[in-house]
């Protein structure tokens, strides 16, 4: 076993930095355990326009590392290693990783959430392929190109809005006969004037022949099948959360969320959860952070118990 | 240090290199490509008396992109004596990045 920490922080995202940050400010000894850089979700977003603080808007990656840094001026601790298993031993929690094995009385949980799947088949072969779950990330490569974007929310919405501007045509399907995206939204898809909707569609499978070719569709009303031809999908369909590591060992609500309160408190002692991979009403960036602040009342209150 | 990879330089650089190379097919519109520099960054410096990294840019090198089957960016290839090895796309940890260099230098 490596050293010893107060309180071992599982995930580099705006949560978890945020904890760092705090709880290295409150003395003490923090290890945060982070599989590739810092910033999570935020990272992978170039223009971040709704976190206070800057009027022209800042780029997630560099306000990931700026969080990373700003946690290590007061001595918190980074390790670049990917958690394998995560345990708890009475008052001991072990994180086993590709680094070697960590110790810590108190565990703050900030993994995130990643795009929900659609859950058909070949999708994970397609991913890369045809198959995307990020217009911000990958939008370039469909550059004059024919995408489909899966999805009736705001988030689909936004990547319709993304594609349109790169794209020549862009579908946006769904379920539904309505979509469930604000009006700001919706306004903007009629004047893109490239985004065509198709209505009441599910997507049955992914159609490829050395490369991708389109999606299998299901009209839900009619019941009938047709055939969207394009060079590629978005999928946003939602986000799950990155609990794998501690499934089953606390609870979680219907979603697969954490279940934690305001205090950040899981159903386990001393272990704590922050960011998106808790249960709560908004999943946002000054949410994650201001979850961090509040799990380190709450590990340095458990610590004091001396459990 | 990471080198940058031309088509003027590849040959050079990469093919007739004496030690392995540890390539990687990128783009600055490509945010996953930014997640994953650090890492690249740390694994240069960790293994830097054993393995040189060089960076293709698609946008200025799209012959090279071609040549190296790069559809997907990131791309990774690790170059031996002048062949390379099965690709990796967008590795998800640091940990799954050292891993299969060492799989890749094993062969």
């Amino acid at each position: 076993m490596e050293k010893k920490y107060d309180v071992l922080i599982i995930g580099g995202g705006p949560g978890g930095y945020s904890a760092a940050l705090y709880c290295a400010r409150a003395g003490l000894s923090t290890l945060v355990l982070e599989m590739l850089s810092a910033g999570g979700q935020m990272a992978t977003t170039p223009q971040v326009d709704n976190y206070p603080g800057f009027d022209d808007g800042i780029d997630g990656f560099e306000l990931g590392e700026k969080m990373l840094a700003g946690a290590e001026r007061f001595g918190a601790e980074t390790r670049f290693a990917e958690v394998t298993k995560l345990e708890w031993k009475g008052a001991e929690k072990i994180a086993h990783t590709s680094d070697g094995d960590f110790s810590a009385r108190t565990v703050i949980l900030a993994m995130g959430a990643g795009p929900k799947k659609l859950g058909l088949a070949e999708e994970e072969l397609l991913t890369g392929r045809g198959v995307a779950y990020c217009a911000a990330c990958d939008g370039m490569q469909y550059k004059g190109k024919t995408v489909a974007v899966a999805g009736g929310g705001n988030s689909a919405v936004a990547d319709a809005l993304t594609l349109s501007k790169l794209c020549k045509k862009v579908y946006l399907v769904h379920r539904r006969d309505m979509l469930r995206a604000d009006k700001v939204y919706l306004d903007a898809i009629s004047a893109a004037g490239n985004i065509e909707i198709v209505w009441n569609a599910r997507i049955d499978a992914f159609l490829h022949h050395e490369k991708f070719e389109g999606l299998s569709i299901t009209d839900t009303v009619t019941k009938k099948t047709y055939s969207l031809a394009c060079d590629g999908v978005f999928v946003a369909v939602g986000r799950t959360p990155n609990t794998w590591l501690v499934r089953g060992a606390l609870e979680m609500d219907e979603q697969g969320y954490i279940a934690a309160d305001e205090t950040t408190c899981t159903s386990v002692g001393g272990v704590f959860a922050v960011g998106d991979i808790r249960a709560k009403p908004l999943r946002q960036i000054v949410t994650a952070v201001a979850d961090g602040a509040v799990a380190s009342k709450f590990v340095q209150e458990y610590l004091l118990k001396g459990v | 240090m990471i080198d940058t990879i031309t088509k003027e330089n590849f040959e050079q650089v990469v093919e007739k290199a004496e030690r392995p190379v540890l390539l990687e097919l990128w783009a600055p519109w490509c945010v996953y490509c930014r997640r994953l520099a650090p890492a690249l960054d740390r694994v240069s410096e960790k293994r830097s008396d054993s393995l040189s990294v060089g960076k293709i840019n698609i946008d200025e090198e799209p012959d090279l992109a071609r040549k190296l089957d790069a559809e997907v960016i990131p791309t990774l290839y690790v170059y031996q004596n002048g062949s390379h090895g099965e690709k990796l796309v967008a590795p998800a940890s640091q940990a799954q990045l050292e891993a299969w260099i060492e799989e890749q230098l094993g062969k």
